[in-house]
């Protein structure tokens, strides 16, 4: 182990390879050997990946698969900007999915106005849901990062249930609410793209702008650096942590709802926590600890990987699900090698 | 509708559902007692139950299964041993990374060793047996509970006295309270803490593949995708209710496996699942805010008082923000 890890520090120190390209290196290695293990050839699976993804016929895929992912990439990013983990990300994603869904077949307004209306109050529930856990932390002294995973399961079983019973499209026979108007659905761009996508290029720069050059993302930078000093330096902690976690939640909600309006028209149970956005998108964004032009460009690196992934299946059959292995690998190097750092 | 509910078989299934949640409990004390924050024991158990399905698969009996199962989550668990304590990784990036790359691996190993996705079983695979102790089958509660169980079930009770023992009346446990305690002490006096951590860390790997063997070769011999289905967080809590004590831990899983239990026999009784599996998480969520409620009221009551100690806080939430008082 030692000699893996000074093996490590050299290539850090000496050669100058930058940590994150050293991880994404090891984790090709490892999933290399588990490819060797099913019985493919690595090579022709990296291939098929990197031709699924960024060839110019697979490059819309790879955005429309990243519109989500980039999203929850920046529900992650933001509380782990300020050191705060939102693990929560699964539960505020069905919420303002199923409120999406039931905005436009429930409330008055039509077109353009019902889909406005389903969006906001989409976030308005994932960030009212997510920021229940801040205020359980501040106020009572819950736990955070176990409080807002618990609270996934309660948000999962409850939409699921409502899409199953209640609110059931009985003429299909599937788990699933009735078709959103086809007038409230979001606009369409050209082929699976919509303007879901632009939704959420206008909230990557919305967070960008507020952590560069507003005062609320310099004293969330300053609490991710050193809780203790940005208290003495008059930051209100616990209204921060309500309010940091209200925005992650809201954005959560925001991409359920998008994905609801621009691409299934309908809730369907499972169909928003199976690609499993929210673990993705937190990855991504522990990949630069939080940092969000770091953590978009990590959010549109992990998309083209999965979207790659897709290909890679269907080419080689090499399973796709190697991409999360992947992406797994690379988190956990970089846990450590960050550690490696700190030691000297 | 009460009286319906409380029938010897809410009994059993409650003495089925404890099992795998206190195994990864107790290694959550193990850990948190030397000072490890283990937050990879969801991923531990799902590695442990698919490695108990291969092992009883290719060697066609259920104890080479647990062997597996152990084996299988303690190297697993090297992750944490080794990224927590020589790499000195943040122990919750490597909690969140390790259960990704387990749900990863085991779907990826699934496809491919079985060539199949979402669930497998097979007549190859041998479950555990059930044993009936006869002395224990008259006692009222305790014969409804632990009438026919797997040998699992009982060990995970033995396991418990055994570390409560072990930790708190033993040379052993001393030095590894020390190691979480007071790692610098510890060190001074000849206590390699690294390595008390990392084999801590390893042992109670082993422990969760316990926890695996059982979901997957317990009541049913099966293994699907994610079946650990939060039963790992549910042990974090217990392990963060019982403040590492393994007996206290114990007595909070008793509580999420009722919970539990009472769920699935609700279910029987015209409940839909999807409403009636979330009961364990509720009922962690309750216990969570009223205990954490009665210690900061306590803490606020002791700071009037005396000069806040913040121990309290560094053992049981510290790990995500620090204590937020303003």
């Amino acid at each position: 182990m030692s000699a893996f890890s000074s093996a490590l520090k050299l290539a850090g120190d000496r050669l100058r390879i930058p940590p994150v390209a050293l991880a994404i290196g090891f984790a090709a290695l490892v999933g290399a050997a588990l490819i060797l293990v099913s019985g493919h050839d690595p090579m022709s699976a990296y291939v098929e990946i990197a031709k699924g993804s960024l060839s110019f016929e697979a490059l819309p895929d790879t955005l429309n698969w990243a519109t989500p992912l980039v999203g929850m990439t920046l529900a992650a990013a933001v509380p782990l900007r300020g050191g705060m983990v939102n693990l929560g990300g699964d539960g505020q994603l069905v919420i303002g999915g199923l409120i999406g869904a039931l905005a436009p077949l429930f409330l008055p307004g039509h077109g353009a106005l019902g889909a406005t209306v389903g969006l906001a109050l989409a976030g308005l529930g994932g960030g009212v849901y997510a920021a229940l856990a801040a205020w359980g932390e501040v106020r009572h002294g819950v736990p955070m990062l176990i409080s807002s995973l618990l609270l996934s399961y309660p948000a999962i079983g409850v939409t699921s249930y409502l899409a199953r019973f209640p609110l059931r499209d009985v003429s299909t026979g599937l788990p699933q609410t009735l078709m959103v108007p086809s007038d409230a659905r979001l606009y369409v761009l050209s082929g699976a793209l919509n303007v879901g996508s632009l939704l959420i290029a206008a909230i990557a720069i919305a967070v960008v702008f507020v952590d560069q050059r507003t005062s609320a993302g310099y004293e969330l930078r300053m609490r991710g650096k050193n809780p203790h000093f940005a208290k003495y330096g008059g930051v209100q902690l616990a209204r921060q942590a309500v309010r940091t976690m209200f925005a992650s939640g809201a954005i959560a909600g925001v991409v359920g709802a998008i994905i609801v309006l621009g691409s299934q028209f309908r809730f369907i149970d499972g169909a928003l926590v199976t690609p499993a956005y929210t673990w993705s998108g937190l990855m991504a964004a522990l990949l630069v600890s939080g940092e969000p032009v770091g953590a978009i460009v990590a959010g549109l690196f992990f998309a083209a990987l999965q979207t790659g992934g897709f290909a890679m299946q269907r080419e080689t059959s090499v399973p796709r699900v190697l991409t999360l292995v992947l992406q797994a690998i690379v988190i956990l190097f970089l846990a450590m090698r960050r550690g490696l750092g700190r030691r000297t | 509708m009460i009286q319906s509910l409380f029938t010897p078989f809410l009994f059993q299934s409650t003495a089925q559902a404890i099992t795998p949640i206190l195994f990864a409990a107790l290694a959550g004390v193990l850990c948190g007692r030397v000072g490890v924050f283990n937050l990879a024991l969801e991923g531990q158990i799902l590695v442990g139950a698919f490695a108990a399905i291969v092992g009883s698969y290719f060697g066609h009996s259920a104890l080479v299964g647990v062997a597996a199962g152990m084996a299988g989550a303690a190297v697993f668990s090297l992750i944490l041993g080794y990224g927590a304590t020589i790499f000195r990784g943040d122990p919750v990036v490597i909690g969140i990374g390790m259960n990704l790359l387990a749900s990863g691996l085991t779907a990826y190993l699934l496809r491919v060793v079985f060539g199949v996705s979402g669930t497998f079983s097979d007549p190859n695979v041998v479950g555990l047996g059930r044993i009936t102790i006869p002395a224990l089958v008259s006692v009222p509660v305790l014969g409804w509970a632990f009438g026919r169980q797997s040998a699992l079930t009982f060990a995970v009770w033995a396991l418990t006295a055994l570390i409560s023992v072990v930790l708190f009346l033993t040379p052993v446990g001393l030095r590894l309270r020390g190691v979480g305690e007071q790692p610098a002490a510890a060190g001074a006096l000849g206590i390699d803490v690294a390595r008390y951590r990392s084999v801590t860390v390893l042992i109670a790997g082993a422990l969760t593949g316990l926890a695996g063997a059982q979901l997957s070769l317990g009541a049913v011999s099966v293994f699907a995708e994610d079946m650990s289905a939060g039963r790992g967080w549910i042990a974090v809590v217990a392990v963060m209710l019982g403040r590492n004590n393994p007996l206290y831990a114990a007595a909070a899983c008793v509580l999420f496996g009722f919970a539990d239990a009472i769920g699935v026999n609700l279910q029987s009784h015209g409940l839909p699942s999807q409403l009636t599996d979330i009961a364990p998480y509720v009922a962690t969520l309750l216990a969570l805010v009223i205990s954490h409620r009665r210690r900061t009221r306590a803490s606020l009551r002791s700071r009037q008082s005396a000069p806040a100690t913040e121990r309290e806080g560094q053992r049981v939430g510290a790990t995500n923000s620090p204590p937020l008082d303003d």
